[in-house]
C-alpha cells in the first residue's frame, strides 16, 4: 500500500434522534434515485415549482455522486405548510422514486423509507417482480416509464414520467400544477407539450394501479 | 415577486439588478450556473451595456475584473474552491489597490483529495486578504446582500472588495421560494458607481505602485482603518435595507436565545438554519441553549460576539474548515473576542467535503456539551473510524 492511504475501519453511526419533541412539520419528504443525465434533479425541481403553485413551501436539492453521465445521483424534495429551514439530507422519506431499473440492485433504494411509505420505480418487469427483488412488505409500484418516454419523447428520459407516476400514486401535488411547471421549464414548446402528455399518461396509469380511478 | 428559483438564479438576478459594467468569469462547480445565467442574460441583451467576458482561467477572470474596476467599472465575478485559490494572488492586489470588486464564492472544499462538495475552506483561506466576507444562510439572504455588497464596497469610506459566501450545492443548487427584487427597489438603494479615482489617459494615475519600506506599512494600515469603517457602513446599509424591503437580516451577528443560555452554538452559513431549528426545539424541552449566527466574518465583529457570549458558560463553535495544525479558524476568532470571559469554548469540526450535518448530530453535540461529557478542545463529529496506512 502507498503512504497516505486511508483505510476506513468503522462507519460512524448517526445518533438516535431525541424523541421528546417533534421536528418542524414537514408534510412530505421524497428521495429520487437516478443516474446522471436522467433528470432526477429536474424531477425534484419540477415538483418544488409545482408544489409552490399549490400554495406549499418547497425545497429541492441534489446530492451528486460524480459529475458525469451514468453515475448514481440522488435528489431530495421537501413540502411543507411553513417555510423550510432544514437543509440536511432526507433520511426517512415518505416516498422514494427510482428512475432507472438498474439501480434497484446496486443502491439501497429502500433505505430509511417510512413504514407506511411508498416506493415507485421505473421497472419493466412489473410490481410483483419488484417486490420480490426488493424483498419488502412496504408498498411498491412499478411503471414502465422507459417505454412510455421512448414512445412519446422518442428518447428514454424518464424523469417527467416518474413525476407523473408519483403525483398519480400519492396526490401530493395537483397534476395541473405539474403540467404548468413543465410548460415553464422547457423552453422548446414542442418538447414541453410532449412532456405534458407523458406526465399525464404516467399519472393516469398510476392512478389506475393504485385504485384512485374508481 | 415571490418565485421558486434555484440559488444560482437568485444570485445572478440580483447581480443583473445591480447593473454591473463588467463581468468576467471562468466556470467551476458549484459556481458555474451563476455565471451561466449571467451569460445567458448577456446574450439576451438583458444586461444593458455590460461586458461579459469568458476568461481563460480564474486568474484571468480576477485580473479582468481588477482591471475593469481600476478603470472605473462596477465589476463582478464568481468562483469556488481551487478557482478562488487561483484568484488569490490577484485578490490580494485588488484589496491593496482598494478596488470595490464584488465576488460570490459558492463554497466548496479544496483539493486534495478532489471533492466538489461543500465546506467553507476556500473562502476561509483568503480571510486575511483585506476582503469583506459575509456568510449567508439562505438564497434570499444571498439575493438581498448583492446590491448591498456593491454599495458597501463602493462607499468611499470603504473601497474594499466584498465577498458573499454561499454554500455550494446546499444553497446554490436548491430550488426554493425567493422574493425577487425589482429594478426600481434596487435603483433606489444602489446609485451608479462613481469612482473616486480611475485609470484615465487624460488624467493619469498609478495604482498598486511600488511601495518601499517608508510607505508600505501605511498602505496596509490604511486597509485596516477602511475595514474598521466598513463595519459601521455595513450596519447603516443593513438598516437601510430593512427600511426599504422589510427584510431584517440583523447586524454583523444575530444572537438568538443567548441572554440566559448555558450553551451557545456559534455557526456561519447555511447550517445556521438547521442549528436554529435544533435550538428552538431544545428550548421547548426546557434546555437553555442559544444560537449566535455570524454573518460578517471580515471585519470580524469581536464586540458583538463578546456581548452575545457574555453570559454563556459554554460555547460550541461549528467549524466547517480547518487551519491544520492549529485552532480551527472561527474558534480562534471567537476565543480572542471573548478573552478574559469565564466561558469554555468547544470547537466541533463537522461537514467537511460535503458530509451531511444531520440534525440528530447537532443535537447530540449540544447534549454532550451540556452534560459535560466532552472536554473543551477540538473535536471531529460525524467522523468514521479510520487508519492512516504508512508502509
Amino acid at each position: 500500500m502507498t503512504r497516505g492511504t486511508i483505510t476506513l475501519l468503522n462507519q460512524y453511526i448517526l445518533p438516535e434522534a431525541n424523541t421528546d419533541w417533534r421536528w418542524m412539520d414537514i408534510l412530505v419528504e421524497v428521495r429520487f434515485h437516478g443516474r446522471g443525465g436522467q433528470g432526477a434533479v429536474t424531477a425534484a425541481d419540477l415538483l418544488a415549482v409545482a408544489g409552490f403553485k399549490d400554495g406549499y413551501h418547497t425545497l429541492s436539492f441534489p446530492m451528486f455522486g460524480a459529475e458525469k453521465r451514468g453515475t448514481p445521483v440522488v435528489s431530495f424534495l421537501r413540502v411543507s405548510d411553513d417555510p423550510i429551514v432544514i437543509r440536511d439530507e432526507v433520511k426517512t422519506p415518505d416516498y422514494v422514486v427510482v428512475m432507472d431499473p438498474s439501480l434497484i440492485e446496486v443502491v439501497d433504494v429502500l433505505a430509511g423509507l417510512k413504514e407506511k411509505g411508498m416506493l415507485i420505480a421505473n421497472y419493466p418487469m412489473g410490481s410483483e417482480d419488484l417486490r420480490r427483488t426488493l424483498n419488502t412488505d412496504k408498498e411498491v409500484h412499478a411503471i414502465n416509464a422507459t417505454k412510455m418516454a421512448t414512445e412519446i419523447l422518442g428518447r428514454p428520459i424518464t424523469n417527467t414520467a416518474m413525476v407523473g407516476a408519483l403525483v398519480g400514486a400519492t396526490g401530493i401535488i395537483k397534476i395541473e400544477s405539474v403540467e404548468e411547471a413543465i410548460m415553464e421549464f422547457f423552453e422548446n414548446k414542442e418538447i414541453a407539450e410532449k412532456n405534458v402528455k407523458l406526465v399525464r399518461q404516467a399519472y393516469d396509469y398510476m392512478r389506475e394501479v393504485c385504485g384512485w380511478q374508481k | 415577486m415571490r418565485k421558486v428559483v434555484r440559488g444560482f438564479y437568485a444570485i445572478a438576478e440580483a447581480v443583473r439588478l445591480s447593473r454591473p459594467n463588467v463581468i468576467a468569469a471562468y466556470p467551476i462547480t458549484p459556481q458555474t450556473e451563476i455565471v451561466e445565467n449571467l451569460a445567458e442574460m448577456y446574450a439576451n441583451g438583458e444586461l444593458g451595456d455590460a461586458e461579459y467576458v469568458t476568461a481563460e482561467s480564474e486568474f484571468g477572470a480576477a485580473s479582468m475584473v481588477l482591471g475593469a474596476s481600476a478603470a472605473g467599472a462596477r465589476a463582478f465575478t464568481a468562483t469556488s474552491s481551487q478557482g478562488l485559490l487561483l484568484m488569490t494572488e490577484v485578490l490580494y492586489n485588488a484589496a491593496g489597490m482598494r478596488l470595490p470588486i464584488v465576488l460570490v464564492v459558492a463554497n466548496r472544499s479544496v483539493s486534495a483529495p478532489l471533492s466538489i462538495w461543500n465546506d467553507i475552506q476556500d473562502s476561509i483561506s483568503v480571510r486575511d486578504a483585506g476582503i469583506i466576507q459575509l456568510y449567508v444562510e439562505s438564497n434570499q439572504e444571498a439575493h438581498d446582500m448583492l446590491p448591498l455588497a456593491f454599495k458597501v464596497a463602493e462607499n468611499r469610506d470603504v473601497l474594499l472588495p466584498f465577498m458573499i459566501c454561499v454554500d455550494g450545492f446546499k444553497l446554490t443548487h436548491a430550488y426554493e421560494p425567493v422574493d425577487l427584487l425589482d429594478q426600481e427597489t434596487v435603483d433606489k438603494f444602489l446609485p451608479p458607481y462613481e469612482p473616486a479615482v480611475k485609470l484615465d489617459v487624460n488624467s493619469p494615475v498609478a495604482m498598486g505602485c511600488y511601495a518601499p519600506p517608508p510607505y508600505y506599512m501605511e498602505f496596509r494600515v490604511a486597509m485596516e482603518c477602511a475595514m474598521e469603517r466598513a463595519s459601521r457602513v455595513m450596519l447603516e446599509e443593513f438598516e437601510r435595507w430593512y427600511e426599504l424591503t422589510g427584510r431584517n437580516w440583523g447586524g454583523h451577528v444575530v444572537a438568538e436565545n443567548c441572554e440566559d443560555a448555558e450553551v451557545v452554538v456559534v455557526a456561519m452559513g447555511s447550517v445556521v438554519a438547521l442549528v436554529r431549528e435544533v435550538v428552538n426545539r431544545m428550548r421547548e424541552g426546557g434546555k437553555k441553549v442559544g444560537l449566535l449566527k455570524i454573518r460578517t466574518y471580515r471585519p470580524f465583529p469581536s464586540e458583538d460576539v463578546r456581548k452575545a457570549l457574555e453570559n454563556a458558560g459554554k460555547v460550541i463553535v461549528i467549524e466547517r474548515a480547518l487551519s491544520i495544525g492549529a485552532e480551527p479558524p472561527v474558534t480562534a476568532d471567537v476565543k480572542s473576542a471573548i478573552f478574559g470571559l469565564d466561558a469554555e469554548v468547544y470547537p466541533v469540526v463537522m461537514g467537511l467535503g460535503g458530509r451531511d450535518i444531520p440534525r440528530e448530530l447537532v443535537e447530540k453535540v449540544i447534549d454532550d456539551v451540556m452534560e459535560g461529557k466532552v472536554k473543551p478542545e477540538k473535536r471531529f463529529e460525524g467522523l468514521n473510524e479510520f487508519e492512516e496506512v504508512i508502509p
